[in-house]
């Protein structure tokens, strides 16, 4: 049994837990996750480990509320208990000085991208962070994101906050400028000495929907900047057992729980991904119902 | 007079067949497909045992049961006795009695078998588990003096019990770990709840537990902690690694991540593990097709036909490469799959699954094979037939084609021999590995096999884990050679 020490409403459907797990923080790194079953019916989900204290010995995990599991972990309370907290799980983020990094994260993905932006402005790099969301209510951790960043940008659909659109019209603007200072760079001339100087964006790390990493990598793509994703297949054992999670990476089936779950987002064949993630629609609106009715 | 004696003497020759639910009735449930004997018909059926001089039965069983004696107390109505005799050198009789292949072990050795039926070992060692777990009267051996030794053994499965109940009885300290949030390994999520039900797993699981044994469940070993931090950081002697092979192997063919199409493993596991026959009371969703094809011969292939039966399919096809006299299924897993209807295309194969347009699996298509030259196998290797595709409407597909070998544990050892297919190198007979203080077992080792056959590794590996615990001696170098 695992404890839920914290309890925080992010958002209106975002909710942060702190949790008890002594030795898989011990073990945690970023780009892990781990997987929760809540009672003895429960189904398996996977989440990412959004931050760890070794020291306290917990997790932190931020969900979004979309199904029957998600709403029912929804109504658990601090001091209520968890049957199962399985983890880390996947292999973790590949953490160097790179130079310069843009991590975008979207919606409830903000959560997952913090830990690695973190690592990787701690390895020394500088870091754009782009954090987007729907509206303002569902974007969260501006400050957590803001402390491990050089440079901050927050969009919302809606433009409600920050810059109205999607994170991918603030990302191409980098990319482009970025790309004019290195054909600069082929000629430089004494005025632009100074800017050739600042290094060039040599990752991109998105994370969020698919549909925003499917545009996130088609955008990068152009610039030939490599991007790294995390996906968030459906899984049931996580270590390789069951093959739920496959996804196509450079036309190979790939277990996203032990051969990711970070992947090259140019190779990744996203549309395969999003009618994966849709295959019980049909059982998760039972559940959900069934569950609404009784709740 | 003479006709009747004549009649009784053949009635010896056939062994005493378990009541079963008729295949129309359990093709609607999950309940257990056999009931089991009575007290009477158990008796009946030990008293075919000809009590041999030199028995060869035992011979054939991995886990060395003392089958004439337990036979005798059968015979003798002492069947709590029997049970403890059974439960002398196997701590998972039940399981056993229900799911090993009886019929190229313990009863092909049978000497009645040779002029008539074997005696049903299987069976009556189901009997008398059962006897005793209803009796309510379960044994727990006397707990022998502790050695202060620790030992890990890695796997909850058959292997895994196996090795810690019998380390337990030597009086160590052992700590069994499971990955998923149940022991039991294969028994829980492969063997589905009408051949194997999980109350007599948790039972058995609970026998072990009671004899001293730790369980510590949801740790992944290699991920939670490596082998060597639980050697060196942990106070661990040794460890005995028993993950089974667990990671499922598709054909390579189109298709194949279309929705609908699942693992074997996917596919058992769900409706096992996660009890999804259930849902929506049980939280996990299962797909219920409507016209399945399962891919195989094997056991797994048999019970995803029957699960995918039970959970409302109109048809089930069973597609399998070769003949059926070439399916490495058990005999009666293969009639009970007849009984119920699964129509089973022989030499065909798929190549091709077919998308609906939205993703999901609408269709496959299969070639007929002829059996060609026999193969390393030693059986005929199948041929395509060319010019024989043709399609069929299916929704769920389930590959059930084997496993490889799972790296999450051993690519964290480096120091870990493994063969070029990922299996860990270790010695048949002490499971001793490349590797200090390391033994291995099972189908890590060597590849998919049977429950018994772990079980039979985990007690080889138990005797020379106690050797090694006297000696802390490592002399691997039987394995270079094999290497």
């Amino acid at each position: 049994m695992f404890k839920i020490l914290k309890k925080e409403e992010l958002s209106e459907v975002i909710t942060l837990f702190e949790i008890d797990a002594n030795h898989i923080a011990k073990k945690a790194k970023p780009g892990n996750f781990f997987i929760l079953k809540i009672h003895e019916e429960g189904e398996r989900i996977p989440l990412t480990i959004a931050d760890f204290d070794r020291d306290k010995g917990t997790i932190t995990s931020v969900f979004q509320k979309v199904g029957k599991t998600t709403y029912h972990l929804g109504t658990l309370n601090e001091g209520d208990y968890l049957s199962d907290v399985i983890g880390p799980l996947g292999n973790p983020s590949h953490i160097e000085n790179f130079g310069k990094v843009v991590c975008v994260g979207g919606g409830v993905g903000i959560a997952p991208v913090y830990p690695i932006t973190k690592a990787l402005k701690e390895a020394g790099n500088k870091i754009i962070s782009i954090i987007g969301a729907r509206s303002k209510d569902l974007l969260f951790w501006e400050d957590k994101m803001r402390n491990v960043s050089d440079e901050l940008i927050v969009t919302t659909d809606d433009g409600s906050y920050g810059r109205k659109g999607v994170v991918t019209i603030p990302l191409e603007e980098i990319l482009k400028e970025d790309q004019g200072r290195a054909t600069k760079k082929h000629v430089p001339s004494f005025e632009d000495r100074e800017v050739v100087q600042e290094p060039n964006v040599n990752l991109i790390v998105a994370i969020g929907p698919p549909i925003m990493m499917k545009f996130v990598c088609k955008t990068t793509e152009k610039y030939n900047v490599k991007t790294i994703v995390s996906l968030n297949s459906i899984m049931v054992d996580g270590t390789g057992m069951c093959g739920a999670c496959r996804v196509e990476v450079g036309g190979e089936t790939k277990f996203a729980c032990v051969d990711g779950p970070e992947f090259d987002g140019h190779k990744v064949d996203f549309d395969l991904l999003m009618k994966r993630l849709q295959m019980y629609l049909v059982e998760e609106k039972v559940a959900m119902d069934m569950y609404s009715g009784k709740v | 007079m003479e006709e009747q004696e004549e009649k009784k003497e053949q009635k010896k020759k056939i062994k005493i067949k378990m009541r079963e639910q008729s295949p129309l009735e359990r093709i609607k449930n999950f309940n257990e497909v056999p009931h089991g004997y009575s007290p009477e018909e158990a008796v009946e059926e030990a008293s075919r045992c000809l009590s041999c001089k030199r028995p060869t039965c035992v011979d054939y069983c991995p886990v060395e049961v003392d089958i004439p004696r337990f036979l005798k107390l059968v015979k003798e109505g002492k069947f709590l006795e029997a049970a403890y005799k059974v439960k002398e050198t196997n701590a998972l009789p039940a399981v056993c009695g229900r799911v090993c292949p009886q019929e190229v072990q313990c009863e092909s050795g049978c000497i009645v078998g040779k002029k008539g039926e074997p005696v049903a070992v299987g069976n009556l060692e189901r009997f008398v588990a059962d006897y005793e777990a209803e009796k309510g009267e379960m044994m727990i051996p006397e707990k022998p003096k502790p050695t202060g030794r620790k030992i890990a053994v890695i796997g909850s499965g058959p292997g895994g019990l196996t090795c810690a109940a019998d380390l337990a009885m030597s009086g160590h300290q052992v700590t069994l770990f499971e990955a998923l949030h149940k022991a039991g390994g294969v028994l829980i999520y492969g063997i589905p709840e009408f051949r194997l039900p999980k109350r007599i797993v948790a039972r058995e699981v609970e026998y072990i537990e009671k004899m001293g044994v730790e369980l510590v469940v949801n740790a992944v070993i290699g991920k939670l902690f490596t082998i060597d931090e639980l050697l060196n950081d942990n106070g661990y002697d040794a460890c005995f690694i028993c993950i089974g092979a667990g990671l499922p192997m598709f054909m390579g063919i189109p298709g194949e991540n279309l929705n609908g199409v699942y693992s074997a493993n996917e596919f058992l596991t769900r409706a096992n593990l996660m009890k999804s026959y259930l849902f929506p009371n049980y939280d996990t969703p299962i797909k219920k097709g409507r016209r399945v094809a399962v891919v195989g011969g094997g056991n797994v292939a048999m019970d995803a036909a029957r699960i995918a039966m039970r959970l409302g399919a109109e048809k089930v096809y069973l597609i399998y490469r070769r003949s059926e006299a070439e399916m490495p299924a058990r005999k009666a897993e293969v009639h009970h799959a007849h009984e119920e209807g699964i129509e089973f295309l022989l030499l065909t194969n798929p190549i091709k699954y077919i998308d609906d347009g939205k993703g999901n699996v609408c269709g496959v298509e299969c070639v007929k094979m002829e059996l060609g030259e026999p193969d390393e196998s030693g059986r005929r290797k199948p041929v395509v037939i060319k010019g024989s595709e043709f399609q069929m409407e299916i929704d769920i597909a389930i590959p059930a084609l084997g496993t490889r070998a799972n790296p999450l544990l051993t690519k964290t050892m480096a120091d870990l021999k493994l063969n070029k297919r990922g299996y860990i190198i270790a010695e048949e007979a002490t499971g001793m590995t490349s590797k200090r203080g390391v033994f291995a077992g099972g189908d890590i080792v060597t590849g998919a096999a049977t429950v018994i056959s772990a079980m039979g590794a985990g007690r080889k590996a138990a005797r020379a884990i106690n050797e090694y615990l006297k000696w802390k001696y490592w002399d691997v170098s039987n394995l270079a050679k094999a290497i």
